[in-house]
């Protein structure tokens, strides 16, 4: 009897979790192994994607630096946005744990709401605002600066970048910051320490868990953001995902942009396995999660 | 003037007072509880004392210092916290290192001080675990190493012993007790347990709805509570409706029924009716008298090392404890005598 028992119980997890893992193999895995199927495949400009096998695309990749400018810029971006989150995430978490009651509410609403408008609206209201013509440059040519080129620049990206991951930043560090007790604080100004001390000795500390996984979440989407550099870097300032969506759309090249896909893919990944491996490894040694 | 003062300290929100004209003083090395159910104000007078919170009113010196506005981080007191509110991510050295390096302490020094430390809480050998690694009641002793080890004037323990487990929190009292003789710091503790209170205090603030309604001895506190609520909050008690008669031969309480109970009525007038309060481990059960009360035993409980009664009697109902002294208990429904000794039941006003 208990041997019958034990086999199904052993067998009920993987059995309650099929749907999700059948779910994921279709959606994800599938997806992406035919994107590293094409890209192996021959393309030729008069007849199209041809079957066979090849490195070629890779090799093009590789071998060009107008892709690795694109993958540097790409990374800096990707890099400063995830900075910027930080450092207006967190401040901005923690006065959001300190509110009280109606505001705290509404204000975690106020963070949340542009993620319920599509990122494509808010990249097109960023071109509005930061066009030549846009407020922005109204304002500064009230103070009597003249017109600033930022539509079209890094700047723009990353402003409009900020703009939306911030969300991904602020939720992870607020969890965290729900987790702490308020009189840890308490206990630590009670021995003396400065209001700057506490926040750089107990509260810091404390919600490095959200600070790291909120870096990796930003990084991540940014490095892979297609919207806004699209439309806010316009056709000259490329980032990886909008070269890939021209290779798929514009040159019909599918290997070449499939190439270009899993590269990216391959170096979000390296990124955030040495960024977990590095950062949250010697966190884990301080908290004990293993 | 004492080592620290409260005088007339009041903590409003809105019109409700946390804390209503608090006076206390407190002598140099004296361990006070201040004892009452949820929601007396204990835990606020101990967040004024502590700088937590501002106060509406009133004053609180220490040593001779006004220290009413001064903010938290100036006041220097150790705190231990309900919750014991460690570091989470320093070990146990790192959280008693924590006062003195804010102290400006060099390294050295510090180390000696926290091995000191760490030794008066039998934690030496725990030194590089992590708040998450140890008990209950190794977690309460850091918080305690943490809060004394920067010798602090006064330490103020809010429900230390809350969390942790009966037969460990008994053993903490004393252990807490012998710490605070060791080190001599004057030592002001919320609890709403009597029993904590009364074992551990030089002296008992009992509160109620904002208020401090009786300071005394625990000694004191439990054989002449000021009230019909203290009598029942501290201890087990018997409350019995009767009227004073005074008379030359000595003052007396007359009960329901015509008994007789031998009292100190002074305060109250002849004829005044008040309330009296005879705790159960001062009944006994003895053969039919005059002057005995005849009941019936209708539950027994068995606590160990005593017997408590609830035997029905002309009066009421009444609690009587009786020793485990190894002989057989009284059976339930039992009929049996209960007496009492001279000058054992106390007079409290009555409740309005």
């Amino acid at each position: 009897m208990s041997a019958a028992t034990n086999t199904s119980s052993r067998w009920t997890p993987y059995a309650l979790s099929l749907p999700a893992l059948a779910l994921f193999a279709l959606m994800v895995l599938l997806p992406l192994a035919l994107t590293a199927l094409l890209s192996f495949q021959q393309y030729d400009a008069e007849k199209g994607v041809q079957p066979g096998f090849t490195l070629a695309s890779y090799a093009l990749v590789l071998g060009d630096s107008y892709y690795y400018e694109i993958f540097f810029r790409t990374g800096w971006i990707a890099a400063l946005v995830t900075l910027i989150c930080v450092l207006v995430g967190a401040p901005e978490a923690y006065i959001l744990s300190r509110m009280g009651k109606p505001w705290r509410s509404i204000f975690l609403l106020v963070i949340l709401a542009p993620l319920l408008v599509s990122v494509v609206v808010r990249a097109f209201g960023w071109s509005l605002l930061l066009g030549p013509n846009g407020v922005v440059n109204h304002v500064f040519g009230a103070f009597g600066i003249g017109v600033v080129k930022m539509l079209y620049t890094p700047t723009a990206v990353v402003v409009a970048l900020v703009h939306v991951m911030l969300p991904f930043m602020v939720i992870p560090v607020w969890t965290s910051l729900q987790k702490l007790d308020p009189m840890v604080e308490s206990a630590a100004l009670s021995l003396n320490a400065s209001q700057w001390t506490v926040m750089r000795r107990i509260v810091l500390p404390q919600i490095t868990p959200g600070l790291l996984s909120g870096g990796l979440i930003v990084f991540g989407l940014s490095a892979s953001a297609l919207v806004i550099p699209g439309l806010l870097g316009g056709r000259r300032l490329k980032m990886v995902a909008t070269v890939i969506y021209d290779e798929y759309l514009q040159e019909l090249n599918w290997p070449l942009g499939a190439a270009i896909a899993l590269a990216l893919l391959v170096i979000n990944l390296v990124v955030m396995l040495t960024y977990n491996a590095v950062l949250e490894g010697g966190y884990a040694k301080r908290m004990g999660r293993s | 003037m004492s080592f620290l003062n409260l005088e007339g300290v009041s903590k409003y929100y809105g019109d409700f007072g946390a804390l209503i004209d608090m006076t206390l003083s407190v002598e140099r090395g004296e361990f006070i509880s201040l004892l009452g159910p949820s929601g007396c104000g204990k835990t606020t007078t101990l967040q004024a004392i502590a700088g937590l919170i501002p106060v509406t009113r009133g004053r609180i010196t220490l040593d001779g210092r006004d220290i009413t506005n001064l903010p938290v981080n100036q006041r220097g007191l150790g705190i231990v916290f309900q919750s014991y509110a460690l570091f989470p991510h320093m070990t146990v050295a790192e959280n008693v290192s924590f006062g003195l390096e804010m102290r400006k302490m060099p390294k050295h020094e510090r180390d000696a001080r926290i091995a000191q430390m760490l030794e008066l809480v039998h934690l030496d050998a725990l030194a590089l675990r992590y708040p998450r690694e140890l008990s209950g009641g190794q977690r309460q002793r850091v918080a305690i190493a943490r809060a004394l080890v920067i010798s602090p004037p006064i330490l103020l323990l809010d429900e230390p012993l809350s969390n942790l487990d009966a037969k460990l929190r008994e053993e903490m009292q004393f252990e807490l007790r012998r710490i605070q003789r060791k080190v001599g710091t004057t030592t002001i503790m919320v609890t709403h347990d009597q029993a904590e209170a009364l074992s551990i205090s030089d002296r008992v603030v009992v509160m109620e709805a904002g208020r401090a309604t009786q300071v005394d001895a625990p000694y004191r506190l439990y054989e002449h509570p000021k009230s019909e609520f203290i009598s029942g909050f501290v201890g087990k008690t018997n409350l019995l409706p009767g009227t004073v008669l005074r008379s030359a031969a000595g003052d007396e309480a007359v009960l329901g029924h015509g008994q007789r109970v031998r009292v100190d009525a002074s305060g109250f007038a002849d004829g005044a009716h008040v309330t009296v309060c005879l705790r159960p481990e001062k009944l006994f059960f003895t053969d039919e008298a005059r002057g005995t009360l005849a009941g019936r035993v209708e539950e027994r409980f068995f606590l160990g090392s005593q017997w408590l009664y609830r035997v029905s009697t002309p009066l009421g109902e009444l609690e009587v404890s009786a020793a485990n002294d190894g002989s057989a208990p009284i059976a339930e429904q039992a009929a049996v005598h209960l007496a009492w000794a001279d000058d054992v039941a106390r007079l409290v006003a009555k409740a309005p």
